[in-house]
């Protein structure tokens, strides 16, 4: 607890008031959520046939429901694992461009990493999704939404590795240029292996991103990702049998997301004590969320 | 380009707009976050349930799907937002982006505090500061300092975010004037790269101007 080094060790009467005071929060907090489900079943949201389609596995629509949510699921991560491997590549790419000592090369790719680090990626998606096909490039709607998430990450990844170089003691630049290694070599034999194992945890973090922002996908017409897929559902049931799904179908969709989203986070975290432990490079790893130069993509 | 030159005041109220949720955004998410963080360094279990559950549902979920749940899913249930110059998704939008953000601004508060190291607040006791002075002259001041950075980078991330609001159908947001700008007949080259340039005007300076005040205040250790 933060708060505990700017008191002394709390005395029988301090901890009896902190004794009140966890009850009476307690109380309230139990009141607001009796208050919440009442509101809930004044409006009809807790019934049965709201709630059966998606977390009853006997009601006669859930396995139909699911088949549906589970193809917008896989078109979701097929393209988070397409954006990762896409960036990944890109983005060692464009830190060697700027850790590599040409000045020739490197305003270039600095200009090109400020410029879409600064755009939202929403715009990239859509700008993606509307001016290939205008200049003649159709893709499956798939690929826009790679494409665009691909040019953004990317750099968010070049951004990364950097700071994992920047970490790393000068003595390992320098010793590997001793030994007669060029620039090039020197990055990629001992600098970069070194700034991709410390900065993993940071990568993963950069992951949970990646799976939020697929479901921006909505912008790009036809294409049919988890959150769309989510939204024809509830039409379906809405026009069909004159049931409003929406509160327990955008509950259901969070809970995805979150079981995901969450799992990547503890693993970074994992990764990062695991890493931190059987220490054998000499810069500490880090998680890297809204750490140095404003990198955190949120 | 021709549709920005062309379009000018139209993407200049789109410009305005942008700021306007970004601003309303940003207070809400500025006082929701440190009232998050305050919870959970709080003594009182219930309250730090409360902080650690916020953080971890909107931390981990989609903005566009808390969009989703604050238009479409809160008025189900009888909450019912005012409209905005006539337009409804103005406040859902808002709201959500404001509840999203204000975890991550929690997140950077809280780390900020704990970056103050104990010695210090143990010091200041030492030689008789009161728990107003210790906190006051001591622990705040430190904190502020490596909170700012964290802090405006999750801003400058909100700024972002909102053109999602704006995708999302909040018109008079710079997303939304690429709609008017294709029924007028522009290219999508000419009228989105008139976006993306208006989004890097708020960006690139919010950024450097985050990275003067970051130099500034730097805690010299």
């Amino acid at each position: 607890m933060t708060t505990s080094v700017l008191y002394d060790v709390p005395g029988p009467v301090t901890r009896r008031r902190a004794n009140i005071g966890t009850a009476v929060a307690g109380v309230a907090l139990a009141g607001l959520i009796v208050l919440i489900l009442v509101q809930l079943a004044d409006h009809d949201q807790l019934d049965a046939d709201k709630w059966g389609p998606l977390f009853n596995p006997a009601n006669q629509y859930f396995v139909a429901v699911w088949t549906a949510l589970g193809g917008g699921l896989a078109n979701t991560i097929t393209a988070a694992a397409l954006t990762l491997v896409f960036a990944l590549v890109l983005g060692t790419l464009l830190a060697v461009a700027r850790l590599s000592s040409l000045p020739a090369y490197r305003w270039l790719v600095v200009t090109v990493i400020e410029l879409l680090r600064g755009l939202p990626v929403v715009v990239t998606i859509y700008f993606a999704s509307r001016v290939l096909p205008e200049v003649g490039i159709s893709l499956p709607p798939l690929w826009y939404l790679v494409i665009g998430l691909t040019a953004y990450n990317c750099v968010i990844i070049a951004e990364i590795l950097r700071a994992g170089v920047a970490a790393l003691p000068r003595g390992q630049a320098e010793a590997a240029m001793a030994v007669g290694l060029n620039r090039l070599e020197t990055l990629r034999m001992i600098l970069l292996p070194q700034a991709f194992r410390i900065m993993l945890p940071a990568l993963i973090s950069q992951l949970v991103v990646i799976v939020k922002d697929t479901s921006l996908g909505f912008v790009i017409f036809g294409f049919s990702e988890f959150v769309r897929t989510a939204n024809t559902v509830i039409q379906f049931f809405g026009g069909k049998l004159g049931v409003n799904l929406a509160l327990q179908m955008y509950v259901a969709v969070a809970l995805v997301f979150i079981l995901i989203n969450y799992g990547l986070g503890r693993l970074a975290e994992l990764v990062q004590r695991r890493l931190a432990r059987g220490r054998r490079s000499a810069a500490e790893p880090t998680v890297g969320e809204a750490t140095g130069g404003g990198i955190s993509a949120i | 380009m021709d549709a920005l030159i062309n379009e000018f005041p139209r993407y200049w109220e789109g410009f305005l707009g942008t700021l306007r949720i970004s601003l309303f955004a940003a207070i809400g998410a500025l006082v929701i976050g440190t009232l998050l963080a305050a919870f959970r360094v709080s003594p009182l279990p219930p309250l730090r349930w409360v902080g650690t559950s916020w953080v971890t549902v909107f931390r981990n979920s989609p903005l566009a799907v808390m969009l989703f749940v604050f238009a479409f899913a809160l008025p189900l249930v009888g909450v019912k937002f005012p409209t905005f110059g006539g337009n409804a998704f103005f406040w859902p939008g808002v709201t959500a982006l404001a509840c999203y953000t204000a975890a991550f601004v929690c997140e950077a508060v809280r780390s900020g505090i704990n970056s103050v190291p104990p010695g210090q607040a143990e010091a200041a006791r030492a030689v008789g500061l009161t728990f107003q002075q210790t906190l006051g002259a001591i622990v705040l001041p430190q904190a502020l300092r490596t909170v700012v950075p964290p802090l405006g980078s999750v801003i400058i991330a909100m700024i972002k975010n909102s053109a999602i609001v704006g995708a999302f159908g909040v018109t008079g947001e710079l997303f939304s004037v690429d709609a008017g700008n294709t029924a007028l007949g522009y290219s999508a080259l000419s009228s989105l790269t008139g976006v993306a340039i208006a989004y890097l005007v708020i960006t690139i300076p919010a950024g450097l101007l985050l990275g003067f005040i970051e130099r500034r205040i730097e805690v010299k250790r």
